[in-house]
């Protein structure tokens, strides 16, 4: 397929189009922007990413970021009165062609693109400034063969507020099309405070810690993500040597495609295909079904590996207690062998403490954190499930808005008002248009939803599966010491005499 | 009181696991099964003797944990048994743990599915079996230490609580009326006091005086210690049967994504249940068996033998008043004779306390190391065992999943 495929424009190059064809292909680069992968992949234009800097249409090519807008349509209605028929959004990143692919090709397909070559770390955890303004600047680092990547290996510097941007970015883009989007770490005012003071104490380094470790699952879920992976934002994320500034854009994309949907997602409900829709449904109760009942049992194996966690510290503690114990009582042991063996116990037990912390770190990074990051993707998912069905009740207000239309254009007919009457018509065919868009939208988002839960669901087994089998590695690993420990004490306990 | 174990028998087949208190084939005591009615204990006492004082050679009598208390005080205020370490009287069977689960069990019958439903009782017969295996073996040791011991093997009660085919209830009320309990009403916390303030002449009484007090406290911390690490053991074990439990509910339910991606998930599940859960669970109860129930023992047999350095340091206070007395009697000039016969019974006395005393702790020392030796060992091997065993069953089940 890639075969059909033109070559996306390159930046600063316009496209010379006429207005009614701008119009037409405006139509279908709505539709195609919906599916941003799929960027160069109609042969019907030369449809790449559009570009949202500001309002201003003169700056549209003045710097290459790089934005999906899904407002494109909106604007290029508005921006094709203008004198230059050159603006058109242009493809700022000629290297996504590898991505080459529609949004019709078979799931599997998708998953069979097993080449994952990339590897991401957040590291080394430094402080910058002082007090209250204080932050924790990490270093992340990208191992990659893919070409998407300018370099194999490239290190940045980002913040905590850096991964939360980029999140809220690609939530305002790709959530309300039914993309799982990877839910960022959460904030904690309390564990940032101790370190802005300067506590350097256990628990803001266990903070710290738990923070740098979630933020690197929280990458590597994200560019696991096909649609993700190859966004503009996340590669800018990970190369861009320049911290990305702090002007939100996701909250300015967030309110225009906001408004697009309100506007435009009014569709007429019987162009949909009542035989799709209706195994649709029973397909998208069914999983919504299934994800409440996940949400519900994750929720409950994670307070339960919480509760393990903290037993086991429990257990350390107290062992070390008893080793102490343990050497005193063979210190006060006045029968010297026993009083050995006793001391040896007392040993062994400090050893078997060290045991229990580390496997107690191994429950909890291993088990624990992962738990409570599928408790938030699976709300994720739910999310993307509530934006469907807000697609769809919106589609279920635009028939009526529609009817309203027809209505009073043939209200008009017998009232003989001829201006009104083509208004009236005008509003008719606009509506009629954006009826068909939302249908459109509709479906594309029922598509998207069932294409990225099918990964999902295989993704997240596979993530579970791996993440069992490193757990019982280590539950052996600790079994294999405790045997080590006891049978070099056996000797010990039968030398008592 | 309603609920599973409303009435529940439970035989329990418990192999000594004390010191070797049964080498004199000429009385051999164990307690082969125990009953549970609600909240009462029977323990099942089995003698076999050649000795002629028994009127049979074998036999089987019921007895209750209030019995063995009976027996252990009318030794204890046997006036004759003052130079000897009395064996410390076992503990009431408690019961607590495993009675708390069971309302909770009951209270939330409803609200389970029946496989949780089942599970837990499984948790709960355990427990009770974990506490019923402690409790027989400390009622059994009791007996033994008594039947090993030359003197005490040939006391009249310990042969009726042996061999009195009916309920010894009747007598041991009369028995409590009889004693009152005098000793008992002494006052106990004395004891540290005096034993430390009596002058020592004799460097062994010294020595071991120095050596009680001083182990003393530091068994009671290291029980404390045990007890609290034997806790959160079962802890653990508890969250894992919890996790494993969740984990099934989560393969069952979402069966199209696991059985699609995840295959035998609930073979590997349960297995890993038995293979983390219950072997920590095992490890936990039998490094309570071994180590702290032998804390605990030895901090009540401490404690016997301080008893015994305090009947030893009264009778040495009482021969040093009595000398005084005797000292007073002849400046008087007024019942010497008495005071003479007086100041003698008290060293007679007193140097019997010394004499036996000095054998008892000299065989405490021996019999406690051999237990401590015997516990260690076993609970090592143990430990060992089950560590084995998780190790094999974890590898099976990440073979199964690798190759999934």
């Amino acid at each position: 397929m890639a075969e059909d495929r033109e070559p996306p424009p390159l930046p600063g190059v316009p496209e010379p189009q006429d207005a009614e064809d701008l119009f037409v292909s405006a139509m279908e680069d709505a539709e195609r922007s919906l599916s941003p992968e799929d960027i160069s992949s109609s042969s019907n234009g030369p449809k790449a990413e559009p570009m949202l800097l500001d309002h201003d249409p003169d700056d549209l090519f003045a710097e290459a970021t790089e934005e999906v807008s899904l407002d494109s349509p909106e604007r290029q209605m508005i921006l094709s009165d203008g004198p230059s028929p050159a603006i058109t959004p242009v493809t700022i990143n000629p290297r996504a062609d590898v991505f080459d692919r529609s949004p019709d090709q078979d799931e599997d397909d998708e998953e069979n693109r097993d080449t994952f070559d990339i590897q991401i770390s957040v590291s080394d955890p430094e402080k910058v400034g002082d007090g209250m303004n204080a932050y924790m600047v990490y270093k992340v680092t990208t191992k990659t063969s893919l070409s998407i990547f300018i370099r194999d290996e490239v290190c940045v510097k980002r913040r905590f507020s850096d991964f939360l941007g980029l999140h809220s970015k690609l939530a305002s883009k790709y959530i309300h099309m039914g993309y799982i989007v990877p839910p960022a770490p959460e904030k904690s005012i309390v564990g940032m405070t101790k370190v802005k003071v300067g506590k350097e104490d256990l628990s803001s380094v266990e903070f710290v810690e738990k923070r740098r470790s979630a933020l690197e699952r929280y990458l590597l879920r994200t560019v696991k993500q096909p649609a993700l992976l190859k966004d503009p934002d996340v590669l800018q994320f990970l190369e861009s040597s320049e911290v990305p500034s702090h002007v939100s854009y996701g909250d300015v994309i967030l309110s225009n495609t906001y408004c697009f949907i309100l506007k435009h997602a009014r569709c007429y409900y019987h162009h949909l295909d009542e035989v799709f829709v209706c195994s649709c449904i029973k397909w998208f109760e069914e999983k919504q079904q299934q994800f409440e009942n996940l949400d519900v049992q994750l929720r409950k194996l994670h307070a339960s590996v919480e509760s393990l966690v903290f037993h086991r510290k429990e257990l350390s503690v107290n062992t070390a207690s008893f080793a102490k114990s343990a050497a005193m009582l063979g210190n006060s042991e006045d029968h010297t062998a026993l009083s050995r063996a006793l001391s040896q116990l007392a040993e062994v037990e400090e050893k078997i403490d060290q045991l229990h912390q580390d496997q107690a770190c191994a429950d909890f990074y291993l088990i624990s954190e992962l738990l409570g990051d599928y408790v938030r993707l699976i709300t994720a998912v739910k999310g993307v499930f509530d934006q469907r069905m807000k697609t769809w009740a919106k589609c279920q207000d635009a028939q009526v808005m529609l009817q309203r239309k027809r209505e009073a254009e043939a209200k008009l007919q017998h009232a003989n008002k001829p201006d009104k009457l083509q208004q009236a018509k005008d509003e008719i065919r606009e509506w009629e248009g954006k009826v068909q868009q939302g249908e459109r939208d509709f479906e594309q988002i029922s598509k998207n939803i069932r294409r990225e839960v099918g990964r999902f669901e295989k993704d997240r087994v596979k993530d579970f599966r791996v993440v069992i089998i490193k757990y019982l590695e280590s539950l052996v690993h600790t079994q294999q010491q405790l045997i080590k420990y006891w049978e070099a004490f056996l000797p010990e306990a039968k030398a008592i005499a | 009181m309603t609920g599973p174990y409303s009435c529940c028998s439970c035989i329990v087949f418990v192999h000594s696991v004390s010191v070797d208190l049964n080498n004199d084939a000429s009385l051999v005591i164990d307690i082969p099964d125990a009953l549970c009615e609600r909240d009462k204990v029977k323990f099942t006492v089995h003698t076999k003797t050649t000795l002629s004082s028994f009127q049979k050679p074998e036999y089987s009598v019921q007895r209750q944990h209030e019995d063995f208390i009976w027996l252990h005080d009318t030794i204890v205020e046997t006036e004759e048994y003052a130079g000897l370490i009395i064996p410390p009287a076992p503990p009431k069977p408690d019961f607590e743990g495993p009675r708390e689960k069971m309302h909770k069990l009951g209270e939330g019958e409803s609200s389970m599915t029946k496989e949780e439903y089942a599970k837990m009782k499984q948790e709960l017969e355990a427990e009770y079996l974990a506490v019923f295996k402690k409790t027989v073996q400390v009622h059994e040791v009791f007996l033994q230490r008594l039947s090993s011991h030359p003197m005490f093997r040939k006391d009249r009660n310990f042969q009726i609580f042996l061999e009195y085919d009916q309920d010894l209830t009747v007598r041991r009320k009369n028995a409590k009326e009889m004693f009152g309990g005098f000793f008992k009403n002494m006052v106990k916390s004395a004891d540290e006091v005096l034993i430390s303030g009596v002058k020592e002449v004799d460097e062994f009484f010294e020595q071991e005086k120095n050596f009680l007090l001083d182990y003393s406290s530091k068994i009671k911390d290291a029980t404390a210690k045990a007890e609290k690490m034997t806790r959160s053991h079962k802890n653990v074990a508890d969250d894992y049967n919890h996790i494993s439990g969740a984990l099934n509910n989560i393969a069952a339910d979402n069966n199209t994504a696991f059985k699609k991606h995840l295959e035998k998930c609930a073979e590997v599940f349960e297995k890993l249940r038995v293979s983390i859960s219950k072997v920590e669970d095992r490890m936990a109860s039998d490094q309570e068996l071994k180590l702290t129930e032998l804390l605990r023992y030895y901090t009540r047999d401490i404690q016997a033998a301080k008893d015994l350095l305090y009947r030893r340091a009264r009778a040495l206070a009482d021969y040093e008043n009595s000398n005084k007395a005797l000292d007073k009697a002849r400046l008087k000039g007024k019942d010497v004779a008495q005071a003479e016969e007086n100041q003698k019974q008290c060293l007679q006395k007193f140097d019997k306390l010394s004499e036996s005393g000095k054998k008892e702790l000299t065989s405490f020392k021996a019999r406690r190391v051999v237990a401590f030796r015997k516990n260690l060992i076993e609970m090592t091997e143990l430990e060992i065992k089950h560590a084995k065993n998780s190790v094999s069953l974890l590898q099976g089940s990440i073979e199964v999943l690798k190759s999934n």
